[in-house]
C-alpha cells in the first residue's frame, strides 16, 4: 500500500501546485513510482506546472462517471519513469466530485503507486474536504506573510479535527535579506507559531516562474537553483532521510550587512 | 541607505515590522483557535468578575482578560488587581466576627479603615478576649 499525502494550505498562491509537481518528480528520479492527483477542480494548474497540458484526454470525471477505465486517463510523463498525473475536471466545479469518490481514486492509485500526491485547491470548502478525505499525511505549504500563516493555521486545526496525524510544514518564497534585515519573518519564527514539524525551506526563487513558463519543473533541470535542491531535499525527506537544512544566509553575508546586523541589536 | 544606517545607529531599534507582524499573529491565533465569539467572551469575562468580586474587591481600571496560546495549546489569562479582601462573600449570610479577628485583618491591608469592615461596633479600645472555658490561664 502507498502513502497517501496531501500538499495544502488554506491561501491561495503560496505554491502547492508548484511543490506538487517538483516533489511528484523528484520522487520519481529517486525511483518511486508516483501518481498526482489534481484535485482542483474547474481552476486545474498541476498539468500546466508538469507541462502535459496537452495530454490530457480523460479526467477523473470520466473515469468516476465510468466512461473510461483510470488507467486511460492517467497521463504518463515521458521524461521520468513511472511518474503519472490525474487531471481535474476543467469544466465543472468543485462540487462535481464527492469525498467518498475521491477515497476511491486514491485507494485504486495507492494498490500500484509507492506515493500518491493530491494537489489540495485554495479554501477550506468542498474541494479542501474532497482533497483530504483520502489522506494519511498532509504538507502544509506557507510563505512567512500573515495571512498566509493565519490560514495554514486554520488548516492544520480542520487537518487534526480530520485525524490526520502527521503534518509537516513546508515555508516557501523566504527571502533571506529581507528576514535578516527583520522585515520578514523566519523560517523559525513561522515554525514556532505553527507549532508543527519542519520539512522544507524553499527560497524566492524567479527560476520557479522560468519553470513554470516552460512547463518543465525546476527539479528535472541539471543545475539547480537553491529552490532546486531545497525540493529534491523535501523529497529526501518524505523519503524519511535526515537532510540538513541549506544554509541560506550564504550568499547576503557581506561585510556590509554583518556590520549592519550587528548595529542593528 | 546611509541615512537609514546612521539612523539605525544613532535612533536605536524600534520595534521591527518582523517584531509587529509576530505579535499581531499571536494574538490573531489565540482568539482564532479558541473560537470563543467576542459575545461570549464578554460574557464569560463579566461572570468571573462577578464571582471573584464576592470574595475580594477587584481594581476594574486594572482588569487584563486575554487568551494567549503556545504550540498548539490556548490559554485564557485573567490578571485581576485586588483592591482589599472582603470580610464576607456577600451572597452567603453574614457570619459574627469578633472585634480580636477585625482589627488583626485591618493590620495586614494598606488601603482600607477599620469602618470598612462590618461588624464592629468600635474600635477604640483594646477589647478583652472572651473567656475559654477550655484553657486555664490562671497564674
Amino acid at each position: 500500500m502507498g502513502r497517501i499525502i496531501v500538499i495544502t494550505s488554506g491561501k491561495g498562491g503560496v505554491g502547492k501546485t508548484t511543490c506538487s509537481a517538483n516533489l511528484g518528480m523528484a520522487l520519481a528520479k529517486l525511483n518511486h513510482s508516483v501518481a498526482l492527483i489534481d484535485a482542483d477542480f474547474g481552476l486545474r494548474n498541476l498539468d500546466l506546472l508538469l507541462g502535459l497540458e496537452n495530454r490530457v484526454v480523460y479526467t477523473a470525471l470520466e473515469v468516476l462517471a465510468g466512461q473510461c477505465r483510470l488507467e486511460q486517463a492517467l497521463v504518463k510523463d515521458k521524461r521520468l519513469h513511472d511518474l503519472v498525473l490525474l487531471p481535474a475536471a476543467q469544466n465543472r466545479n468543485k462540487d462535481a466530485v464527492t469525498p467518498e469518490q475521491m477515497k476511491q481514486l486514491a485507494y485504486a492509485l495507492t494498490k500500484k503507486y509507492e506515493f500518491v500526491l493530491i494537489d489540495c485547491p485554495a479554501g477550506i470548502e468542498m474541494g479542501f474536504q474532497n482533497a483530504i478525505a483520502a489522506a494519511d499525511e498532509a504538507l502544509i505549504v506557507t510563505t512567512p506573510e500573515i495571512s498566509a500563516v493565519r490560514d495554514a493555521d486554520r488548516v492544520v486545526g480542520l487537518l487534526e479535527a480530520h485525524h490526520i496525524k502527521t503534518i509537516n510544514l513546508i515555508v516557501n518564497r523566504i527571502r533571506p535579506a529581507m528576514v535578516q534585515a527583520n522585515d520578514m519573518m523566519s523560517v523559525n519564527d513561522v515554525q514556532e507559531i505553527l507549532a508543527i514539524p519542519l520539512i522544507g525551506i524553499i527560497p524566492d526563487d524567479e527560476q520557479v516562474i522560468v519553470a513554470t513558463n516552460r512547463g518543465e519543473p525546476l527539479v528535472l533541470s541539471d543545475n539547480f537553483s537553491m529552490s532546486g535542491m531545497a525540493l529534491q531535499n523535501i523529497a529526501q525527506r518524505i523519503e524519511g532521510k535526515d537532510v540538513d537544512f541549506l544554509d541560506l544566509d550564504a550568499p547576503y553575508d557581506t561585510l556590509f550587512s554583518r556590520l549592519r546586523r550587528f548595529f542593528a541589536r | 541607505m546611509i541615512s537609514d544606517f546612521l539612523e539605525r545607529l544613532f535612533l536605536g531599534q524600534d520595534t521591527t515590522s518582523r517584531d509587529n507582524v509576530k505579535s499581531r499573529l499571536k494574538i490573531v491565533l489565540a482568539q482564532d483557535r479558541a473560537n470563543l465569539s467576542p459575545q461570549m467572551m464578554e460574557a464569560m469575562r463579566q461572570e468571573i468578575v462577578e464571582v471573584v468580586s464576592r470574595y475580594v474587591e477587584i481594581d476594574t481600571e486594572g482588569l487584563n482578560f486575554s487568551l494567549e496560546s503556545d504550540q498548539r495549546a490556548t490559554a485564557l489569562i485573567a490578571n485581576l488587581p485586588i483592591r482589599r479582601i472582603k470580610f464576607e462573600p456577600e451572597a452567603k449570610p453574614s457570619a459574627q466576627f469578633s472585634a480580636q479577628e477585625s482589627s488583626s485583618f485591618s493590620a495586614q491591608e494598606s488601603s482600607s479603615s477599620p469602618s470598612d469592615f462590618p461588624g464592629i461596633a468600635g474600635s477604640d479600645s483594646a477589647p478583652e478576649p472572651p473567656a475559654n472555658p477550655d484553657i486555664d490561664l490562671s497564674l
